[in-house]
């Protein structure tokens, strides 16, 4: 025959005979054979001498890297990157991690000892393996036990190996051969076929994904939180006699903490006769400079000097550290703030009295600090 | 009694089949048209999916508002329902890992049908706490932690993100168990079937599995891991699953019982349903030799130890609220057995407690009629126990002026009867399309089937 041996086969009836067969051909020196049965026969490992699986040392650290992973993982999030206290527990609440750590431990534990054991291990899968679709492999997968001595052996002679099973009381004897065929196949990738099937497959996937994020979610009854029964600021409603939903505050009231700005428009005025009641006490220039960085520091930088983290959807607002702004009084910064500049818009709602002189205090710290006084050096 | 020899295994496989006959008999059902009987029942099963799909499209399209859930009872049904189906789900994860530990030859006829069991009712669970958040489209966005605008993460302190842990784990190794154990039964399916279709499928799914020795070896020692990983596993999700229950500080439920009590509830519900769908199964496919009488007795068994460990603990946590002599407490169990509720509590306590004590009797552990019904008692009431515990608490909690009683809907009613319509469908298709009795196991414990090791 033109076809190339891949091997030569045996079939037993019993399990003592294929442990004993398995017994003397490896005894006989063979390395290259297996031992097919329908199910795992007890004591052939010791029969055909194979060594203890190194297979739970994978298992071992894929388990101990997913206790690593979930617990960095998660004192990471919890911890460092957004700190939040929960229930008065400390940011790495160790007892409260457990759970998920042991279930990570379990998954990646488990995944890993699979993969690697049907990939890497076995290299499954493997379909175009010569024992398949032979009378052989139908025959062990069913009610026989089966010996094969792959040719690739080094002892590996026909003659000798036909007397050995013949010896052996085998029922069936016969060669198997590789298949011309799929020796000679190589996968081609540039396939039409698999690269339009390919194509296809992306097209359906990012369809979907487009659909299902900007269409499907806002449709009906997906959109049915937007339209809420409630009343909204400039909506009106019966329930006020005046018909608005919204009330405005009761004529001659002044809100706490809202005292009417007595410098309307009058920016000057405002300069020469406010006075910054703060003093740059530590906790001031703290308070300072968290309500800037909040309020001013997207448009103004955290540094004051006009780097807008806006990207250009805002004007750049002007450097703080100009000659002009330094030598403004803290009450013409105070009516800024208060009122606005141009297209810079009011800050007094956000900020309490307080909060904007302190602003201010912080402000002046950063200028000093690009333009120090001789006396600071 | 003294005829018994104890030195001597019992035979799991009645008669000694010759092994190709087990082929046959196991991959049947896969091989012939299904009958009638067995459209009958997918009609029916599929009818109830159907009034569970017509409640869940309602209560999407008009909101979770349709569900007898109120303020305080904020769980409802879909909790109860949640805590019965992943009940149920271990059981299966019980015989075919912890009992394959302690060696029980036993488990082998009847565990990949119970694996099967637990994957199914893992999904119909996991449904169950999804339609919950309300938008279950964007469940997702809720529960996993993924990097986003808000630079949020989700809570990793919380119970219920745990479950969310738990449960998606569960299901994968679940999973991955259930299919290792398929690849050699669907590599001798490839290579006895004769249609072509049939083979390419056995093909893939079996990814060219070829029976070696030295692949068998690798192959038992990852099963035994995998038995090791799920065996801890199993227990840590419904001992977790109670943490939703015994980390909240709600009178009732604040208990440390609650782990232990939880895993044994659901391993006594999960076995009595895997013993009712057991009963049907070796009586249709004809399967009384493999699934035999002794592994039904031996279920029976375990359905009276953890039936006595379920009345255990409801004993205990009475006496522990009144020993604790903690006012809210022995309200709330005052409450739950003389309250609003007792009617469901009394149902509860007598099926769990004393039903099962009929399996001290031999003759009822061996009878199949009997030993069916009492384990649909069982199923059913291990759901009202669920039910006790989730709404009694919620219901009274502490403070008065909140106190409301929880009626369900119709819509509850048809989700509940969707969630069993959803399981039974799966199992049916199942057992028509994968040999529910793993072939390859079988035939490692037939009498004479492994070697007697004369030679040495
Ligand atoms: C939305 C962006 C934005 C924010 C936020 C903002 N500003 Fe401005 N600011 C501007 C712009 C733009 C100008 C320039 C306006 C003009 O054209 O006169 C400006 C001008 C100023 C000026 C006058 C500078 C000059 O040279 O005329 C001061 C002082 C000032 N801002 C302080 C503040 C403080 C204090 C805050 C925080 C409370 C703040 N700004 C927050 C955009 C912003």
């Amino acid at each position: 025959m033109s076809e190339k041996i891949y091997s030569y086969t045996a079939l037993f009836d019993t399990p003592n005979d294929i442990i004993h067969a398995a017994k003397v051909v490896s005894e006989k020196g063979y390395t290259k054979f297996d031992v097919n049965t329908p199910y795992p026969v007890h004591g052939m490992d010791g029969a055909m001498k194979l060594p203890t699986s190194k297979l739970g040392f994978v298992t071992l650290f894929a388990g101990l890297g997913g206790a690593a992973l979930a617990l960095l993982t998660m004192g990471w999030m919890m911890g460092i990157d957004y700190p939040i206290v929960i229930g008065g527990k400390p940011y790495f609440p160790l007892p409260a991690f457990i759970p998920i750590t042991f279930e990570i431990t379990v998954l990646l534990a488990t995944l890993v000892t699979v993969a690697s054991l049907l990939f890497f291990f076995f290299k499954l899968p493997n379909n175009k393996h010569p024992l398949h679709d032979t009378n052989y492999m139908k025959n062990v997968s069913s009610d026989k036990y089966g010996i094969s001595i792959e040719a690739k052996d080094p002892k590996f002679n026909i003659e000798e190996i036909k007397s050995l099973f013949e010896s052996l009381h085998a029922s069936v004897i016969e060669p198997v051969y590789y298949d011309e065929e799929e020796l000679n196949f190589k996968p081609k990738i540039a396939d039409p076929k698999f690269l339009g099937f390919l194509a296809a497959v992306a097209i359906f996937v990012s369809l979907s994904v487009y659909l299902h994020m900007n269409k499907v979610l806002y449709m009906v009854p997906f959109s049915w939180m937007d339209e809420q029964e409630k009343t909204i600021a400039q909506e009106s409603s019966d329930f006020f006699d005046n018909g608005s939903g919204m009330l405005t505050p009761v004529e001659g009231t002044v809100a706490r903490g809202f005292i009417p700005y007595a410098f309307k428009n009058k920016p000057e005025k405002a300069g020469k006769l406010l006075v910054n009641p703060l003093l740059p006490t530590k906790e001031n220039l703290e308070l300072g400079k968290n309500k800037f960085n909040i309020y001013c520091s997207p448009c103004h930088g955290y540094l004051a000097e006009g780097d807008s983290r806006l990207k250009g959807s805002f004007p750049n607002p002007p450097s703080l550290h100009s000659q002009k702004v330094r030598n403004w009084s803290d009450g013409r910064i105070y009516h800024v703030i208060v009122e606005g500049q141009n297209v810079m818009p009011s800050y007094s709602y956000q900020l309490s009295i307080e909060e904007r002189w302190a602003v201010i205090n912080y402000i002046r710290v950063l200028q000093r600090s690009l333009n120090a006084k001789e006396t600071d050096l | 009694m003294s005829s018994i020899d104890y030195t001597q295994e019992l035979s799991v496989v009645e008669g000694r089949p010759p092994l190709r006959s087990i082929d046959d008999i196991i991959s049947k059902p896969l091989d012939t048209k299904p009958d009638k009987k067995f459209y009958i029942a997918l009609a029916i099963t599929l009818t109830m999916l159907t009034i569970g799909g017509l409640g869940l499209a309602a209560s999407f399209y008009w909101g979770t508002g349709l569900w007898g859930n109120n303020n305080p009872v904020g769980w409802g049904f879909p909790i109860v329902n949640f805590v019965f189906w992943i009940g149920i789900g271990h059981a299966g994860t019980l015989i075919s890992a912890i009992l394959f530990l302690f060696r029980q030859k036993w488990r082998t006829g009847i565990a990949r049908f119970a694996e099967g069991m637990t994957i199914f009712a893992v999904i119909t669970a996991m449904i169950f706490p999804i339609i919950h958040t309300g938008r279950p489209w964007l469940a997702a966005v809720y529960l996993l932690p993924y990097p986003n605008q808000h630079s949020l993460w989700v809570n990793f302190t919380s119970p219920l993100l745990w479950d969310v842990f738990a449960v998606s784990t569960y299901f994968t190794v679940s999973f991955v168990f259930w299919y290792i154990g398929l690849i050699p039964d669907l590599a001798t399916l490839r290579d006895r079937t004769t249609s072509k279709i049939k083979k390419i499928i056995y093909s893939i799914t079996s990814l060219g599995w070829r029976h070696s020795n030295r692949h068998w070896q690798n192959y038992e020692l990852t099963y035994l891991i995998l038995a090791g990983f799920a065996t801890p596993l199993v227990l840590s999700v419904h001992t977790i699953v109670s943490f939703d229950f015994a980390v909240a500080i709600l009178p009732g439920w604040h208990t440390t019982i609650f782990p232990p009590y939880f895993v044994a509830g659901a391993v006594f519900s999960g076995f009595a349903m895997v013993q009712n769908v057991l009963i049907f199964i070796r009586k249709i496919f004809n399967y009384e030799h493999i699934i035999t009488k002794d592994t039904l007795e031996k279920m029976n068994k375990v359905i009276l130890l953890t039936g006595m460990m379920v009345g255990y603990a409801y004993s205990m946590e009475f006496f522990i609220a009144w020993y604790s002599g903690v006012q809210p407490e022995v309200f709330a169990f005052m409450n739950r057995a003389f309250g609003d509720y007792a009617w469901a509590y009394w149902i509860m306590f007598t099926c769990n407690v004393f039903i099962p004590q009929l399996f001290w009797f031999k003759k009822i552990r061996r009878s199949i009629p009997i030993m069916f019904v009492i384990a649909v008692f069982v199923n059913v009431v291990m759901w009202f126990e669920r039910f006790v515990i989730t709404v009694t608490s919620l219901s009274r909690d502490y403070l008065p002026s909140s106190w409301a009683y929880f009626k369900p809907t119709l819509t509850d009613a048809s989700l509940l009867t969707g969630s069993f319509g959803l399981f039974f469908t799966l199992v049916l298709l199942f057992t028509k399309s994968l040999p529910v009795i793993s072939i390859a196991e079988v035939k490692a414990v037939v009498d004479g089937s492994q070697p007697t090791h004369e030679d040495h």
